[in-house]
């Protein structure tokens, strides 16, 4: 009854479809419009037309040598994340779920580098890094060893890796360990009954019981490998050196923003979002559940 | 139970985790004890205490880089975020779980696609718009794609919630003669606080931490928001390692006060989309 007049429709849905609209389902259709064009500039001015130029654009991406170390970081990125974020914060999580004291303080401690910005980090680490008087070669100075530069080609990209993984371990911790949380203790305690060895326990009943978190845990960690730009900015801007640390995101950035070639960036933005999709697509295919695909 | 003794597992267990909460903990305490040192102290001695105790490096902060300014542009700019997430997805998300119309299920499956759309994806030709609308270099350029990237998840988030209400509420309060509107501002509204309240947080901290939005859209330095700041100072700034400690203290130490009150809500705040699956 309430609800049999539809006119108040119009004032509820209109403005979040405009922002929709306006916002993302233009800008994504015109973004890969403006991948076939010639941008002279951002804004088509009389005079200096945009010129189709077809796939040129994406032919281009085959023969750039930065777009491949790009493509390749991320998904070193995308491994690393997998590994050191979902794996770690798993270990930690069932090391918490296992003891009684603390709980709490470990959540709140492991937890907190997600509230402070990627900036701010990126900046931290690079008092860290810093070959004059940074705190790591601080520390090799007091054992008498040589300062290295820890930015350099060889190391760069592992440098930038490290504080990207650390400062989110902590968010999937919290998650699994929800997870963990929701598990009933009465099929540990039957586990045990049967003699089973708590590390058994792990692989047999709580990697199984988890797999739906698990999964999900995954899938934001390789789309959200793809969208690291802010701290990888701030410690190696320009992917330094030499590009070698440009991560898909970055490389957009400084194509369309660093070098004003709105058309090829707008090229490497579909890129990201076919990778997306491919990639989150292959973490269900790979994590399928089949016995619950035929059992049902 | 039997009392049970301490085992060598639970030690091992207990010094795995402390290890790990010292790596999260020490590089917040390093730089906060840090930015109390003149910058050559911290070149040399970084992990003692100040020798000779300065604000200097706070007073550089707000004199020379105007932190204070960028302080209330980014306020500004993630405190209209929020309250424009807010109440567009919940009109939004009221709308979808209320009403039959035609084109229901394809608003609601525009809102799940939209979330594959990546920042990179929009960004050039929103940009493109902000030049024609003369809006860049305002905070309303860094705003509208800011409430419009948080929108849709949000929305979900809370037409998960509104799904449970039950409407014989809504019902009855029409019964007595109110209409659409107030049943949307006396019921809904005050029933959905806690889902509102989760996706007021992440809307914040996403604008609030987001970098790259504000870099495109603010090129004019006197007008910068927080992060953008933040990454003018490490490049320009680069060597005054005492300015550097300072300014990372003055964005942690805020943002730690909040989250030690608010912790929980913020942990479900960002975590929320991820429980759901």
């Amino acid at each position: 009854m309430l609800y049999k007049k539809k006119w108040p429709l119009l004032i509820f849905v209109v403005p979040g479809l405009v922002f929709l609209f306006v916002f993302l389902y233009l800008p994504f259709v015109e973004n890969i419009k403006n991948s076939f064009f010639d941008m002279t500039g951002v804004v088509e001015m009389p005079g200096s037309p945009w010129k189709f130029i077809q796939f040129d654009n994406y032919k281009k991406l085959f023969s750039d040598e930065t777009i491949a170390i790009a493509i390749g970081n991320s998904f070193r990125m995308m491994g690393l994340t997998v590994v050191f974020e979902v794996g770690f914060a798993f270990i930690l999580a069932v090391l918490v779920n296992n003891i009684r004291k603390g709980q709490q303080i470990f959540r709140t401690v492991f937890f907190f580098p997600i509230v402070i910005s990627a900036t701010a980090i990126g900046l931290l680490f690079k008092l860290f890094y810093n070959y004059n008087g940074g705190m790591l070669n601080q520390i090799l100075k007091s054992l008498s060893l040589d300062p290295v530069n820890w930015l350099s080609p060889e190391l760069a990209f592992l440098m930038i890796c490290i504080p990207t993984l650390w400062s989110y371990v902590g968010f999937y911790f919290v998650i699994l360990l929800t997870g963990l949380t929701n598990i009933s203790d009465d099929i540990y305690e039957a586990a045990d009954i049967d003699g089973c060895s708590k590390f058994k326990q792990v692989f047999y009943l709580t990697i199984p019981m988890m797999r739906p978190v698990i999964v999900t845990c995954v899938t934001l960690a390789v789309t959200g490998a793809l969208k690291v730009f802010d701290l990888p900015w701030v410690i190696a801007a320009n992917g330094a050196p030499q590009g070698l640390t440009h991560f898909l995101g970055t490389y957009m950035y400084q194509v369309t923003f660093g070098m004003n070639n709105y058309d090829y960036g707008s090229t490497i933005a579909i890129v990201i979002v076919v990778m997306g999709v491919v990639v989150s697509r292959l973490v269900h295919i790979i994590f399928r559940d089949e016995k619950k695909e035929v059992g049902r | 139970m039997i009392k049970s003794k301490i085992s060598i597992g639970k030690i091992v267990i207990y010094l795995i985790l402390i290890l790990w909460a010292i790596t999260t903990i020490f590089p917040f305490i390093w730089v906060i004890v840090n930015s109390f040192k003149p910058s050559a102290e911290v070149l040399t001695s970084s992990f003692s205490l100040p020798k000779e105790f300065t604000w200097d490096n706070y007073t550089n902060a707000f004199s020379k880089l105007k932190i204070a300014n960028a302080y209330k542009n980014s306020l500004l700019i993630s405190g209209t975020v929020t309250v424009g997430v807010i109440s567009v997805s919940t009109m939004m998300a009221f709308a979808l779980t209320r009403y039959e119309f035609r084109g229901k299920k394809i608003i609601e499956s525009m809102l799940v696609a939209s979330l594959m759309f990546p920042v990179f994806s929009t960004i050039i030709p929103v940009f493109r718009l902000m030049s024609i609308t003369d809006l860049l270099n305002s905070n309303w350029a860094v705003i509208l794609p800011q409430i419009a990237g948080n929108l849709s998840f949000a929305t979900i988030v809370l037409i998960g919630f509104l799904k449970s209400i039950p409407i014989e509420m809504e019902e009855a309060a029409y019964m007595e003669g109110a209409n659409v509107f107030q049943v949307f501002l006396k019921i809904i509204i005050p029933l959905s606080k806690a889902s509102i309240s989760t996706v007021a947080i992440f809307s914040f901290l996403w604008s609030y931490n987001d970098l790259f939005v504000q870099k495109i859209m603010i090129k004019d330095n006197t007008k910068y928001p927080i992060a953008s700041l933040l990454e003018e100072i490490s490049s320009k700034y680069g060597t005054d390692y005492g300015l550097m400690a300072s300014s990372v203290t003055l964005i942690v130490v805020p943002v730690l006060f909040v989250y030690i009150f608010l912790q929980k809500n913020i942990m479900k705040g960002l975590t929320a989309g991820a429980i759901k699956g």
